[in-house]
This record gives structure tokens, C-alpha cells and sequence, in this order.
């Protein structure tokens, strides 16, 4: 290909997009809503897949050991555990440190000095995080059956209720997406048919006075793909400004909430979504005019 | 026993002939067949009326000659490209050598004169220079210098044909292919754009002519081939042909 037929085809490509300009807008409104509608859902999953691990990492079983049981065997008992799949953290706390912290927590320093011994004596324990929640019953299994293990304090109603919230977030996600996904194939149909009414004389004219298949086809890939950038970069500057007055808002408004209510930044939000929705919008302009000239290009 | 393939017989061309129809026929899903043993040789340089009322298969001819259809049986070769057996990708070669002028003249209306038959040299990636060259001295010799820069929709039927034909004409086509040019326009611009014709065709181009219009077959007096039904009823040389209407 000569360099000026390559700049000319580059040039029908973005000239095209003003030839057709209702055809242009309809194709860019159309990617834009479809877009639009997968970025907001796609922060929002990601948000609350956030807040649920946030959660996620502050549950934890506790075990205590029985008495006598040796410091050497609770550490190879705390090895042995911190071996496991479903742990991702385990900490060893002794009889003084939880003395310590009781201490700072409910006594003050006062009070305190009453006591001449330790009497949380029998209270060195094992404090361990889950890297799932929903292993948390295999895990206290297994702990159960150590016979120096004492007791075994855990969450269990967090733990559930933080696997439920992450099974309905997952089911929800794939309905979501497949409605999207059913929106957008019929949106994306439509405005495809709409070119292929504009294009088929265009594209008959260009193939009788001898244009091969590439130099026909090249100018309106191009100008799909810009639609696609196009119909990408709108619904991405839109919700950057939703997105952050949102969580403005609701951070202000429900400031009792912050602890749980820890969100993303954008920044962290658009550094997936930016190449995926570009992928997407890119990819739809090329796949919807490749199909688009194709169906004429048997003349 | 064993099995023989059967080979196509070579169709035999002679020097001087750019199109060589034998024995085609063309049948559609439906109906009639619209071409029924259809030969037809002509030579280069000749000026060849086709004509016929709708449905005698005109459209048909063109449409193989260009090689949008294929026939259903027999063999056709235009400039030494078997046109039963081209294939896809060789096809806009093949294009390139012929000319086409259509009645609704085809062109590109949200582009300029200019544009419209600088795209024919584009297509055949001509450099930007030459295409600076040739384009405005096809347009004068169609008669349309002055509106180079004219948008389509502002161009009479008559200008729009000449843009048409400027179009085919700007990669020197061995053949030139109109078909029904002068359907659209009024007697003055038919005569205008019948002149033209000639005007090519005496330049050495091949010309074919579809039309109905018997009044300007008559008076060019030219070689008319006359189809009915899908069939050739009559081939009459140059000045034989009179028109009963």
C-alpha cells in the first residue's frame, strides 16, 4: 500500500464519521449507553466486592489451649495451622500481651496494679485470619480435633452472611452482565442494519469501478473503531464525575457508615475499567462495520 | 471403471475480440431464464448498441459482463479474463480495465465532482500528483472543467451523466459499458451524452450501449444487437439497423 493511499483511507475513515453524521451519533449514543451502563455496574461490583473483602479480613477464630499445654507445642500446633489453605494470617498472642491489651482496653492502670499475677494466666492463644470466610467451618474442623485446643471462638454469623453477600454479589454480576450483554447485541444489530442501508450503494459504486475488498473495507473499519474510542471515552469521563460526587456524597452522608463504607478510588477503579471499556468500544466499531461491509462485498 | 473428468472445452478468441459470449445462458431461481443461448463476439474498437424491451435480458448481459453474475451454462470472456472461472480477489483487476456508466449514474453524492473521479484513481493507487493531472483534464474533456468543485445534488442530470462518464474514462478502459446512459436525461443531454460516446469510442475505447431509446440507435448508426426474451433475435452491422418505431 502506497503511503499516500494509506493516509487517504485514514482520512475517509474520519471524513466518514462526518459523511453520516446521524448514523455516526446513533452508533456512538448506542456504545456510550452500553458502556456507560457496564462502567457504573462494574464500580459498583467491584466497591462492594471491596467492602466484603474489607470485611472478609476482619474475621478471625481464636484458639485457646489447654492448660500446661507447652509453649513448643503450641507453636508447632500454630505451625501445623498457619499450613492450611483457608488461613492467610495467624498471630500468637501470650498470657501477658492479652493481659496487656485487657488491661489498656477495659481496666486502666489503676485498677490494674490491684492484681499481683496474671489472671488471664490461661489465655495465650492463636488469633487467626481466613483468606475465604466461607472455609471457616473446615477450618474449626480441623482445629476441633487438635486435643490440646481448648476452645475455638468464631464468627459464625458474619462469616455466613459475608459468603452470602459474595454468592448473590457473584449471581447478580453474571445476571447483570448477560442482560448488558443482550441489550447491547440487539442495540448494536440495530445500528449495524441502519449502515448497512447507508453503506450498500456506496460500497456497490466503490467494488464496480474495481476497489478491492481491503481499500472498500479499510475506511469504515476506521471509522469504527474512532466510533468505538468515541463511544468509549464518553461514558468513562461520565462516570468519573458520578463516581466521585457519589461517594462524596454518601461518605458525607453517612459518616456512621465509614468503617464499613470503605471505597475505591477512581484511580484504582480506572485502571481496569479504562482498557476493558476501550477494548469493548473499540472492538464493537470494528467487529460492527467489518460485518457491516462484508454483507456487501460480493458484488 | 475409471473416471475421466470431463474438461471444459477453450473457448477460441480471436486477436481483435474483447468480448466473446458462447452459448450463455442465465437462469434465475425463479421464472424464466432470463439469457438463453446467448453468443456474442465483438471486437475492439467496435461501437455496439444493445437493445431490447424490459425483461429481454439486457440488464442480465451487463450484469455477467461485469462479472456480478455468473452464467448458469456456457462461456464468457471479456479482455482474456474467463469470467466463469475469475476468481474473487482478481475481480477488481478485472474492473479496472472496463469503464461503467449506469442511468442512475452511480456516484458518491456526498462528495465533489472532483472527488468523485479522483476515487477511481485512487482505487488503482495512482500517485497524488498524477491524480492532480488527470483529473481536471478528464473533466474538460467532458466538458466539465469550471465545476471541479461542485457538489453532486447541484448538478443536472446531463452533468451528473458526464461525471459519470469522466469516471469511467479516467483509467483509459479498454471497454466502455453504459448501460441505459441517456434514461434519466432529456433529448438534448441524450444527444450531448451520445456524442460523448462517440467522441471516446473514436478514441480507440470499445464501446457498449445499452438502451431502448430507439430514436438515438437510429440515428448513430452504429452495430445493434437486439435481444427478446433471453435471446439474440437480431445482429446488424453498422448502419443496417432501422428502427420500425
Amino acid at each position: 500500500m502506497r503511503i499516500s493511499t494509506f493516509f487517504y483511507t485514514l482520512q475517509q475513515g474520519v471524513r466518514n464519521i462526518f459523511r453520516n453524521k446521524l448514523f455516526s451519533l446513533a452508533s456512538i449514543a448506542t456504545i456510550t449507553s452500553c458502556l456507560f451502563l457496564f462502567g457504573m455496574f462494574y464500580a459498583i461490583v467491584v466497591n462492594l466486592q471491596h467492602i466484603v473483602k474489607t470485611a472478609e479480613e476482619g474475621v478471625s477464630v481464636t484458639v485457646f489451649y489447654n492448660e500446661g499445654t507447652t509453649q513448643e507445642r503450641i507453636d508447632e500446633i500454630g505451625e501445623q495451622i498457619a499450613k492450611r489453605t483457608e488461613v492467610s494470617e495467624i498471630k500468637f498472642v501470650s498470657a501477658e500481651e492479652a493481659w496487656d491489651e485487657f488491661k489498656q482496653d477495659y481496666l486502666g492502670e489503676e485498677y490494674a496494679d490491684g492484681f499481683t499475677e496474671n489472671p488471664l494466666a490461661n489465655s495465650m492463644h492463636h488469633e487467626i485470619y481466613l483468606s475465604d470466610v466461607s472455609l471457616q467451618n473446615e477450618l474449626v474442623v480441623y482445629i476441633q480435633s487438635i486435643p490440646e485446643v481448648r476452645k475455638i471462638n468464631r464468627s459464625e454469623i458474619t462469616a455466613s452472611t459475608l459468603t452470602g453477600v459474595n454468592s448473590l454479589i457473584a449471581y447478580i454480576s453474571v445476571g447483570i452482565i448477560a442482560v448488558l450483554f443482550a441489550v447491547s447485541i440487539f442495540l448494536i444489530s440495530n445500528t449495524v442494519t441502519i449502515g448497512i442501508s447507508v453503506r450498500k450503494d456506496e460500497i456497490e459504486i466503490m467494488k464496480y469501478i474495481g476497489a478491492t475488498d481491503f481499500f472498500v473495507r479499510c475506511p469504515y473499519v476506521i471509522e469504527g473503531i474512532l466510533i468505538g474510542a468515541i463511544g468509549a471515552a464518553i461514558p468513562l469521563v461520565i462516570i468519573y464525575f458520578i463516581y466521585n460526587t457519589a461517594i462524596t456524597y454518601i461518605t458525607g452522608r453517612f459518616s456512621v457508615l465509614s468503617e464499613l463504607l470503605q471505597f475505591l478510588p477512581v484511580q484504582t477503579i480506572y485502571q481496569n475499567l479504562v482498557p476493558i471499556t476501550f477494548a469493548v468500544g473499540i472492538g464493537i466499531g470494528f467487529l460492527g462495520s467489518f460485518v457491516t461491509v462484508r454483507r456487501h462485498l460480493r458484488v | 471403471m475409471p473416471i475421466t473428468k470431463k474438461k471444459k472445452k477453450k473457448l477460441a478468441i480471436g486477436d481483435d475480440e474483447v468480448i466473446v459470449l458462447d452459448n450463455v445462458c442465465k437462469s434465475y431461481e425463479t421464472g424464466a431464464p432470463a439469457l438463453n443461448g446467448v453468443s456474442l463476439r465483438i471486437k475492439r474498437g467496435e461501437f455496439v448498441f444493445i437493445i431490447g424491451g424490459s425483461g429481454s435480458g439486457k440488464s442480465t448481459l451487463i450484469k455477467l459482463l461485469l462479472r456480478e453474475l455468473i452464467p448458469t451454462s456456457g462461456a464468457i470472456n471479456v479482455l482474456g479474463y474467463d469470467l466463469t472461472r475469475i476468481r474473487h480477489g482478481k475481480i477488481p483487476q478485472f474492473r479496472r480495465k472496463l469503464g461503467i456508466v449506469f442511468q442512475d449514474f452511480r456516484l458518491l453524492p456526498d462528495r465533489n465532482v472532483y472527488e468523485n473521479v479522483a476515487f477511481a484513481q485512487r482505487i488503482v493507487q495512482r500517485p497524488r500528483r498524477e491524480i492532480r493531472k488527470n483529473v481536471p483534464a478528464i473533466l474538460s474533456q467532458v466538458g466539465l472543467a469550471g465545476k471541479y468543485k461542485s457538489k453532486i445534488k447541484r448538478l443536472s442530470g446531463g452533468e451528473q451523466q458526464r461525471v459519470a462518464i469522466a469516471r469511467a474514462l479516467i483509467n483509459r478502459p479498454d471497454i466502455l459499458l453504459a448501460d441505459e446512459p441517456t434514461g434519466n436525461l432529456d433529448p438534448k443531454n441524450s444527444e450531448e451524452i451520445m456524442a460523448l460516446l462517440e467522441k471516446v469510442n473514436e478514441g480507440g475505447t470499445t464501446v457498449i450501449v445499452v438502451t431502448h431509446n430507439g430514436e438515438i440507435v437510429n440515428k448513430m448508426k452504429k452495430r445493434v444487437v437486439a435481444l427478446n426474451k433471453g435471446v439474440i433475435i437480431s445482429d446488424e452491422e453498422e448502419g443496417e439497423y432501422v428502427n420500425a418505431d
